[in-house]
């Protein structure tokens, strides 16, 4: 549904950027795919009938007491070790005090001032600004243990937002699925780049957190949820020059609700340039959560944030200390998958991408994808054209990661080699695969029976072809001369003729061998 | 063993398990016993808020069936139970001394109670407390104050009033506390019955409505040191439940009840808890039962315990703190008490649950959450419950540096015998120092005891003689408790619970015992 939000004053994000330094601090959540939840037996499946996976403990029940999942707290440490972070040696609970319906104690057991992980960095490529890549250091401040929520429904009103609504329902199944928040120091220096920087470190924490086989990371399911905060101060140089650094950083907003990769980047180049006008206007930026809107492509104010907000935060006393051996530590490292740089170098090289054509592939969320279709038969090359091609702008149009929107359709990667055989047997050639691949995505089916279906099939009257490309090499002999000097560059008018000649119906390739072979 | 007396009711749970177990007397003859003594006496002494009839007498059948099938039965089978109104007990209503939960049923049992039930004790019903066990009288529950059954006019102690009035008054040989800052303890002292607070983390706490899981420690109570060993042994050990169980055995506290042994044994009597303050009957029973034991080969020394002095008002940080935390799940939303907010159109979320927690919670329940939310908040979390942690570190070290010194610690249970009832009521500070010898093993997580050691000369009243053990080591206070209640019943010539006047029968004292407000 769409609603309408008061629109707010908002500066052209390059003229923003010639005035401010933006900086930025992400929190994501990370819900652990834990057979049970944080403290109790209860199963996490998603999508279970409301109020079915509860027990007296996730009920918040008079009596009932927490117990640790140890799972959890493996992938807890498996998490801090894959970020360079510290593990703690020992560590504790806290209780986070406040009242909310969705929240069956009316205190979520969380960390506070001993998180299990702490002082690390995640690597990020990033555009260098001249076609290349470069790195961009997200130094990771935390990664601690919590236990999820439920969730709220409200029914009535317009909006499914609490205004308006004529009763509010509660699905307990989410209350005390473990969560992992992993929480950022600041991050300066990033300039007109942040937006960017942002994007690209949720789609690297994602990939990690997938090849850590922790999570489902399904951020349109939530369990991969995403709160920027945002703050502008004055520009004083280049983003990483010292007398920049030097500036004292901004009132921030912290923004909600961005649930897709794409999200990140519009929902932070929205509130640079929102705080843009705030600021040009002389107001001050109000503390405050922001929720963002994906529909409309704007935040709007939630509730006011002020240094009287007090959690009242203290040691669980239920709980025992957090306390992992350096054994465990040391056997839960020798589990980690290959470090992300090191993967992305092996797989750039493997592959032949160019580091454009890599990082695109990595913005896109589809190395892992690439990685599969090419264990499936296809070339690296074709696998990263149609990856990147038609299901990566639909994912967009749709709002949604790439892997969330192939495996919501069953289009894998299987697909895709399958798709890309067609091709190198000489049954279709690229305009027809390109059909081919728009009648998959419409749910008609695999490639083959797609192709049957359309009856796309290149001729394989070689004697057809042979004949059009004589025509064509008669009709120009100045291009046929070039070629037989060597000019092999030039074959590709002659082709396109040829093509034109059999009404696309041949193949691009065989073409080319008969023209080269005519003319050499 | 001692002859089964004809009023069944007036026997201990030892003798009562004996009979039962050579088929002297059946789980149904002994249970409805205490229930016809319930029905005869606890109009007066209101220390039941339910008593589950059909439910006691079920479970009474069904051991007395096993027991016919010769199954192995547990020592306590068949021996009836009463079961503290804190403890969730499955389809039986579970107030806490409360409105806010009146009315709840648990949809599950406390593992004590798990514990009770696969022991075969049939449970008679749920005693009275003060409200979410805050207290020291009884007179903050809101279902109105239990009577002591030495004089119905004077408090039965609290929190765990109801269990100490049930045993006092015979409506049953064994009843379940829970102790936080001496509610298992001081009832027991006011009513010359026993009461045993375990290790921290030697009893489970699952399914114990918390008031401060720091410091609360279920346990059990008595007639007799040794009946309380052996409930001790049942609701004790291990629960995978509760991360704050203590994975080891339980001490052999049957054992040590039966050994009642103290030669050689060296006994500390703490400096700080006696002297001033403490009521002249209770200074004079407590030196003369620490006469007893030297009599009987200990060897006494004083010993001082200097951080003491400050436990009451660490503990009065601790226990709000940790209170207003625990007791914020009472919201209206999903069990208990909801309250719709006067005059108000559609109310929101927020407004139903600031209603309902004005009109379900009492006055003291109040005080301690305003108290705990004011010393958790930022700004005076270090000045207040951080300094009361400190705190709770140097007790627990004198307790240490005693513990190197000595095999036990004795001092007297409270200061005072039974006060009237309404006293204290308008005066919390007097009411707290009620459990100023009680709270520091509570601080410290080590075991506690209070056994009878006399009435007092000047109001014929029982004085109840403390016993502290280090952590895990339980079994000390019944190899004391046990020797020291064998001395003082050839002192008195029997019991000191046979000194308790005759009760009126079938409630005829019911409304004339009501305290003015
Ligand atoms: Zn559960």
């Amino acid at each position: 549904m769409t609603t309408t939000h008061q629109a707010d004053a908002v500066v052209d994000y390059d003229e923003a950027l010639s005035r401010f330094d933006p900086v930025m601090g992400l929190e994501v959540h990370v819900e652990l795919h834990t057979n049970t939840k944080m403290f109790c037996g209860c199963p996490t499946e998603f999508g279970a009938e409301p109020n079915s996976q509860v027990c007296p403990v996730c009920l918040g029940l008079p009596g009932a007491l927490p117990v640790v999942n140890e799972k959890a707290v493996e992938s807890a440490i498996r998490i801090g070790l894959a970020l360079n972070c510290e593990i703690a040696s020992w560590c504790r609970f806290a209780r986070k005090n406040y009242f909310y319906p969705d929240m069956p104690k009316n205190f979520q057991t969380s960390q506070y001032d001993e998180p299990i992980a702490f002082e690390g960095y995640l690597d990020v490529d990033v555009d260098d600004g001249s076609g290349g890549t470069e790195v961009f250091r997200v130094e990771i401040e935390r990664a601690h243990m919590e236990e999820d929520t439920g969730k709220s429904l409200h029914i009535g009103g317009a909006t499914g937002r609490i205004h308006g609504a004529d009763h509010s329902l509660v699905d307990y199944n989410r209350a005390g699925i473990p969560l992992i928040e992993i929480v950022t120091k600041p991050l300066v220096g990033a300039g007109a780049r942040a937006p960017e920087v942002a994007k690209a470190y949720v789609a690297a924490l994602r990939e990690l957190l997938r090849a850590l086989d922790v999570s489902d990371v399904k951020m349109e399911q939530g369990s991969m949820r995403c709160d920027a905060n945002v703050s502008l101060r004055a520009k004083t140089g280049e983003p990483t020059s010292a007398e920049q650094l030097a500036v004292p950083l901004g009132t921030r907003t912290e923004t909600k609700n961005v649930n897709s990769l794409r999200s990140v980047e519009r929902a932070i180049r929205y509130e640079i340039s929102r705080h843009a006008a705030v600021l040009d206007s002389g107001r001050s930026i109000l503390q405050e959560t922001r929720h963002w809107h994906e529909d409309t492509g704007v935040t709007t104010s939630g509730r006011v944030k002020s240094d009287a907000d007090d959690y009242r935060y203290f040691p669980e006393p239920d709980l025992v200390p957090v306390a992992p051996s350096r054994e465990l530590v040391e056997a839960l490292a020798a589990t980690l998958p290959e470090p992300p740089a090191e993967r992305r170098k092996r797989l750039q090289n493997d592959w032949g991408y160019s580091d454009l054509e890599m990082r695109d592939v990595y913005n896109a969320g589809a190395a892992e994808l690439i990685e599969q279709t090419v264990a499936a038969g296809a070339s690296p090359a074709a696998a990263r054209k149609w990856w990147l091609g038609e299901p990566s702008r639909r994912a967009n149009e749709e709002a949604t990661d790439l892997v969330s929107y192939a495996a919501g359709i069953g289009f894998t990667p299987a697909t895709v080699a399958e798709l890309d055989s067609l091709v190198r047997s000489g049954r279709l050639n690229d305009s027809m695969a390109r059909e081919v691949l728009s009648g998959v995505l419409a749910g008609e089916g695999g490639p083959t029976a797609v192709a049957d279906a359309k009856g796309l099939e290149l001729k394989q009257d070689d004697g057809a072809l042979e004949a059009a490309v004589d025509v064509v090499i008669a009709a120009n002999p100045d291009v046929a001369a070039k070629i037989s000097d060597g000019k092999v560059a030039a074959a590709g008018a002659l082709i396109g003729q040829v093509m034109k000649a059999m009404k696309g119906q041949a193949d691009a390739g065989k073409a080319r061998e008969l023209i080269l072979a005519k003319l050499q | 063993m001692t002859d089964l007396p004809t009023d069944l009711t007036r026997a201990t749970a030892a003798v009562l398990a004996e009979a039962l177990a050579s088929k002297t007397i059946s789980s149904v003859e002994l249970t409805q016993a205490h229930l016809d003594r319930i029905e005869a006496v606890d109009g007066a002494v209101h220390a039941y808020l339910h008593v589950d009839h059909e439910g006691a007498l079920a479970a009474a059948r069904g051991i007395d069936d096993r027991r016919s099938s010769r199954e192995a039965l547990g020592v306590l089978a068949g021996v009836p139970i009463a079961v503290k109104d804190v403890m969730a007990t499955r389809g039986l209503p579970t107030t806490c001394g409360s409105k806010m939960l009146e009315g709840w049923i648990p949809p599950y049992d406390a593992t004590v109670v798990t514990k009770l039930r696969e022991a075969g004790l049939p449970i008679l019903g749920k005693t009275n407390m003060d409200e979410f066990a805050m207290g020291s009288s009884t007179e903050h529950s809101a279902y109105g104050p239990s009577h002591n059954p030495w004089d119905l006019e004077r408090i039965p102690g609290g929190s765990g009033g109801g269990s100490s009035s049930v045993l006092a008054s015979f409506q049953s040989p064994l009843a379940t506390g829970t102790d936080t800052g001496g509610s298992i303890r001081q009832p027991a002292a006011v009513t010359a019955t026993v009461g045993t607070k375990p290790t921290y983390g030697g009893v489970s706490r699952y399914g114990l409505v918390a008031l401060a899981s720091s410091l609360d420690q279920a346990g059990p109570c008595g007639r007799t040191v040794l009946d309380t060993a052996l409930l001790h042994a049942v609701m004790g050990g291990h629960d995978p439940m509760d991360s704050t169980s203590i994975d080891a055995p339980v001490p052999a506290v049957v054992e040590a009840a039966r050994r009642a042994d103290v030669k050689g044994l060296r006994i500390g009597v703490v400096k700080e808890l006696g002297g001033e303050g403490y009521q002249a009957g209770v200074r004079s029973r407590f030196e003369e039962s620490v006469q007893l034991l030297v009599d009987l080969g200990a060897e006494v020394v004083e010993v001082s315990c200097p951080n003491f002095e400050y436990a009451l008002a660490a503990y009065y940080l601790i226990l709000p703190s940790e209170a207003s935390s625990n007791l914020a799940k009472f919201d209206a939303m999903r069990y208990g008490m909801r309250v719709l907010p006067e005059g108000v159109d559609a109310p929101s979320a927020e407004q139903v649950m600031s209603a309902t927690r004005d009109a379900g919670f009492g006055p003291e329940v109040k005080r301690r959450i305003i108290l705990g939310t004011y010393a958790l908040s930022s700004g005076y979390y270090d000045a207040y419950y951080g300094s009361a942690q400190k705190v709770r570190t140097l007790i627990a070290q004198d307790f240490d540096a005693a513990f190197g010194q000595v095999d036990v610690l004795v001092s007297p249970t409270a200061p005072t015998t039974a006060f009237k009832l309404g006293d204290k009521l308008d005066d919390p500070m007097a009411m707290y120092l009620n459990d100023i010898a009680t709270i520091p093993a509570n601080l410290a997580g080590v075991p506690g005891m209070s056994l009878p050691s006399g009435l007092a000369e000047e109001d014929g009243l029982p004085v109840g003689f403390q016993i502290l053990a280090p952590a895990m080591q339980d079994d000390r206070l019944y190899a004391v408790g046990a020797a020291l209640e064998g001395a003082l019943t050839d002192r008195w010539g029997g019991p000191i619970l046979d000194g308790i006047p005759d009760l009126p029968s079938a409630g005829a004292a019911g409304s004339s015992n009501a305290k003015g407000a």
